[in-house]
């Protein structure tokens, strides 16, 4: 994250994201697959390091190996081996961004679920501060709740951020510039839906 | 990842053209203020306590008292509403932040001044 100043001077704070260029590899239509989607790929990747079924999907769109492969739906038709890249974009308009957050291991129920805790240490307080109280009844239901928020594995999960505006676009290095924070760590693959 | 960013700070940010000055110094700091449609320039007068980060979030603060009551303002180091920067003394201080000024007052809140 770095920030840039606008017109009226004013810091905005937005994420440098390496958007494009990506490469259709391949389309899937209706009468084959069933539905109309199209498969684009982005990042190379070193030849020894891609399967060979891989390098031979690659070599049919006449592009290299690449390392992400994912599979978007477009209003308008796409030929295999097009280039997609930021004309898409516009400076001002507001984009939905899609991304693995970072994994924070196991985390208790204040952390994973903003439970409040028990906010008094004192009054019969012993090692309860960040305890999740009662899990429900005792004789009915003699069962906890499918879904109750408990602790364990937090982070790691698909999150979209919706309606983030895009600050400024730099096509001669494909650096698309979005207002505040993107979910994942540094160098993470994003989706960026329209 | 990094050289992006770099990237991005030294293609987008006007950096200003500002005199050296470190923490301890006392500067005035002319900024730029828009009310409505009138533009003037303030001048705060203080001592620098810290400059922190880097590209557009780099940022300096500055301290002074007035009337009596310690007044901080932290300002972007290149931040289009700065106009001009002049360094009144350089202080002579043995660490990069200030923050111990906050708890003195009066004599005790002296710089010794830098003599070259």
């Amino acid at each position: 994250m770095t920030g840039i100043f606008n017109a009226e001077g004013k810091n905005i704070v937005c994420t440098v994201i390496e958007a494009g260029p990506c490469v259709v590899t391949q389309v899937k239509t209706k009468e084959k697959e069933g539905y109309d989607a199209v498969q684009l790929a982005f990042d190379d990747a070193k030849e020894k390091n891609t399967s060979s079924q891989m390098k031979g999907h690659f070599k049919k769109a006449g592009t290299t190996p690449k390392r992400k492969v994912v599979e978007f739906q477009f209003e308008d038709s796409k030929n295999l081996g097009d280039v997609i890249s930021l004309d898409l974009f516009e400076e001002g308009e507001y984009v939905d961004v899609v991304g693995t957050s970072k994994g924070k291991g196991f985390q208790g129920v204040v952390k994973r679920h903003g439970f409040r805790g028990v906010g008094d240490a004192t009054h019969g307080q012993h090692n309860r501060m960040r305890a999740p109280g009662s899990l429900g009844a005792s004789s009915w239901p003699s069962r906890v709740f499918k879904g109750m928020r408990m602790a364990g594995r937090t982070g790691g999960s698909r999150v979209k951020i919706q309606n983030l505006e895009v600050v400024k676009i730099l096509p001669e290095k494909n650096l698309l510039l979005v207002k505040g924070a993107v979910p994942g760590p540094k160098g993470g693959y994003l989706i960026i839906e329209k | 990842m990094e050289n992006l960013i770099q990237y991005v700070q030294d293609t987008l940010i006007n950096k200003n053209e500002l005199p050296a000055f470190k923490s301890g110094d006392t500067i005035v700091v002319s900024y730029k203020i828009v009310e409505g449609n009138k533009e003037r320039v303030q001048n705060f007068q203080g001592v620098v306590i810290q400059r922190r980060g880097e590209g557009a979030t780099e940022t300096f603060t500055v301290r002074k008292i007035s009337n009596g009551v310690g007044v901080e303002r932290i300002f972007p180091v290149n931040s289009p509403f700065i106009t001009g920067i002049s360094i009144v003394k350089k202080g002579k201080v043995r660490r990069a932040r200030l923050f111990y000024l906050r708890e003195l007052q009066g004599k005790a809140a002296r710089i010794k001044e830098k003599r070259s």
